[in-house]
């Protein structure tokens, strides 16, 4: 028995020591020795094959697997109202007026744009990860091997590495941030805090295999500025902190998310607040304003959709960062979802469910472009300013823009939606009528 | 993954569906991964709240009249196999269906069963009639608070009357499917459904 303790232990101990040399030590000096480059060339390379097995698998009788990009339903009728409800006679209303908004209600059953948003992208070719192809059936012997051995080097290999790291790198950033925060204020706890910071998210990054591409940094936010990004999952944060730090503000969560957030408010002036409460809502505003008239602080990170949108849209961005003035600087931020699916659907998911998904996945690929920075115009107001911005990321990221709250993941349509439909259908009524009502009774009367 | 469980919809039944319907194979296994997606519940069946929560459909003006079409009178909870025959109305008019012989039963995306379901949509109490006030109440629906009793109360007795040929102030569905007569009813009543 004790021979198997002192082995298990001695195993241990080299693992940890393997794990520090390889991989903790060098992120946490910034190099890189090109471990995870390798790995994912052996990766892309696996897939490329992949695809096309499947594909030659595909012409023998296996018509429920998908390799089109079309995954859709539907094609949308797109003409608007207006062109659409016309009269054959000049009257104001047909009893074929309801067809518009019955084929219009139909479609959205069959297909609409908003909720599958909020659910996990569809994919083109299948990945190798059995949770994303459903109608996984058997293809071929080889392409059977290769998922087994993906299967044994993602669960026996990859996972216990990356939770080794993910606890070093958690736990790092909780005692560190808890340490830094004991400092008075002064200039050296804001440049340790940013050490402790971007250190513990370089591992954390390397936890998630996580390769990130970054775009123009010239454009990297600067000091005093409001940072602004489309929100897929918490570990945007991560990403974008791995290349420079920044003061947050987002929702306050429960369970480890919560204990990293009260640890690390401690060194660095982030704000985190309740979604739901008005008098928490007030209080950012301010503390987003004294901000932003100190250069001096870091750039705030805001992801204005205020909920993770499965990463092939943008929605609604809250006009509240919009209206404090200062300058706005766009991150796009874009995940390779061939490697695995980065959306956090927090109503499925806790975030340790969460985080083991991504971890037994391929690796974390994405991309981040530093958008020019942009100003309030004059004339502009903070909605307009908002949409503007949303539109670059948007074309940036190669994401559609939806004109959509992502706060529906949670609460109801307004009213107001429907009253606005509502208007336009009486506008062509009382249109139609004007003209309508004198034709019609010269004919029939 | 919503789609997890079109697994569970057997050979059977989607042949069943398919001569029911007229959908494909593959459109039934893709409306089913939309209807198990929307099954909030996942007991199978959706109820009016699974549809309540489409956004688009919400802000429908008819949207409580088209999500009342897919529950038979009294139900509370439609399956699958109900939420496809309400859909099927929707389906378009192929051309080998045209020439179709007319042994069989009419398909549910025929014509006269697509005028039949949007005559349901105005028949509140479902008496195979349309009255003037029933018309009103539907026209309340599409116009909100924008247009007043009395502007909306002459839209619906001009609408009434000169679709009315018996003369009892209400419309039958022979009086329906007359004024709408020349209406493109296969084209606008239906969706493009991907193969």
């Amino acid at each position: 028995m004790e021979d198997v303790w002192s082995l298990l232990l001695r195993a241990g101990a080299v693992w940890v020591v393997l794990v520090f040399t390889l991989i903790v030590l060098p992120s946490a000096l910034g190099v890189s020795l090109g471990i995870s480059e390798a790995y994912l060339w052996v990766l892309v390379k696996t897939l490329e094959w992949a695809t096309i097995r499947i594909e030659k698998g595909v012409k023998k009788p296996q018509p429920q697997i998908k390799t089109s990009a079309t995954n859709g339903i539907i094609e949308r009728d797109e003409t608007p109202m207006e062109k659409e409800i016309v009269h054959l006679h000049q009257v104001d209303f047909e009893f074929s007026d309801i067809f518009y908004f019955c084929r219009k209600g139909f479609e959205a059953i069959v297909e609409d744009e908003v909720t599958q948003r909020f659910s996990s992208e569809e994919l083109v070719s299948w990945n190798l990860l059995t949770r994303t192809n459903v109608n996984f059936h058997y293809i071929s012997l080889r392409l059977t091997i290769v998922w087994v051995i993906g299967v044994i080097v993602r669960y026996c290999f990859l996972l216990p590495l990356r939770i080794t790291l993910a606890a070093i790198g958690i736990t790092s950033m909780i005692v560190g941030t808890t340490i830094v925060g004991q400092l008075p204020n002064s200039s050296v706890k804001n440049y340790l805090s940013e050490v402790v910071h971007l250190t513990c998210s370089r591992i954390l990054v390397r936890a998630l295999s996580g390769t990130i591409h970054y775009h123009n940094k010239e454009n990297k936010p600067q000091k005093g500025g409001i940072c602004v990004a489309n929100h897929t999952s918490p570990i945007d944060a991560i990403i974008l902190t791995n290349d420079g730090c920044y003061a947050m503000v987002g929702q306050v969560h429960g369970g480890l998310m919560g204990i990293i957030q009260r640890a690390t408010v401690r060194a660095c002036p982030h704000v985190w607040f309740e979604r739901s409460e008005i008098k928490d809502r007030h209080l950012v505003t301010k503390r987003l304003r004294e901000h932003v008239a100190d250069k001096n602080k870091l750039p705030i990170l805001i992801f204005p959709e205020g909920t993770c949108i499965n990463n092939t849209s943008v929605m609604m961005f809250k006009k509240g960062s919009f209206e404090i003035g200062g300058t706005i600087y766009p991150v796009a931020i874009k995940y390779d979802p061939q490697f695995g699916d980065a959306f956090w659907n927090s109503s499925k998911y806790n975030i340790v469910s969460y985080l083991l998904r991504i971890m037994t996945s391929w690796a974390i690929v994405c991309n981040v472009w530093y958008l020019p920075p942009m100003v309030r115009q004059e004339g502009e107001d903070a909605v307009q300013f908002a949409n503007r911005v949303r539109s670059a990321i948007a074309r940036q990221g190669g994401l559609t823009e939806l004109p959509w709250d992502g706060g529906l993941k949670r609460a109801k349509v307004k009213d107001t939606f429907k009253e606005e439909q509502q208007k336009n259908f009486s506008k062509m009524l009382v249109r139609n009528g004007s003209v309508g009502s004198l034709s019609a009774g010269t004919e029939s009367d | 993954m919503g789609s997890r469980a079109s697994t569970l919809l057997r050979d059977e039944e989607i042949e069943e569906i398919k001569k029911e319907t007229g959908f494909s194979h593959s459109q039934i296994t893709r409306l089913y991964s939309r209807f198990t997606s929307l099954d909030k519940g996942e007991n199978g069946t959706l109820s009016r709240e699974d549809f309540q929560r489409i956004p688009e459909l919400a802000i429908n003006p008819l949207g409580d009249r088209i999500i009342n079409a897919f529950f038979p009178e009294g139900e509370d909870q439609v399956n699958f196999r109900g939420f496809m025959r309400t859909l099927a109305h929707f389906r378009p008019i192929e051309d080998n269906e045209k020439s179709k012989d007319q042994n069989g039963p009419e398909p549910l995306n025929s014509r006269s069963n697509k005028l039949h379901f949007a005559f349901r949509l105005y028949d509140l109490d479902k008496d195979d009639k349309i009255s003037r006030d029933e018309l009103l109440q539907v026209l309340r629906m599409m116009v909100g608070v924008n247009i007043s009793d009395e502007q909306l109360g002459s839209i619906a007795d001009r609408t009434i009357q000169e679709a009315d040929q018996d003369g009892d102030s209400a419309i039958s569905f022979a009086e329906f499917v007359k004024v709408l007569e020349k209406v493109d009813v296969e084209q606008k009543m239906s969706i493009r459904f991907l193969h």
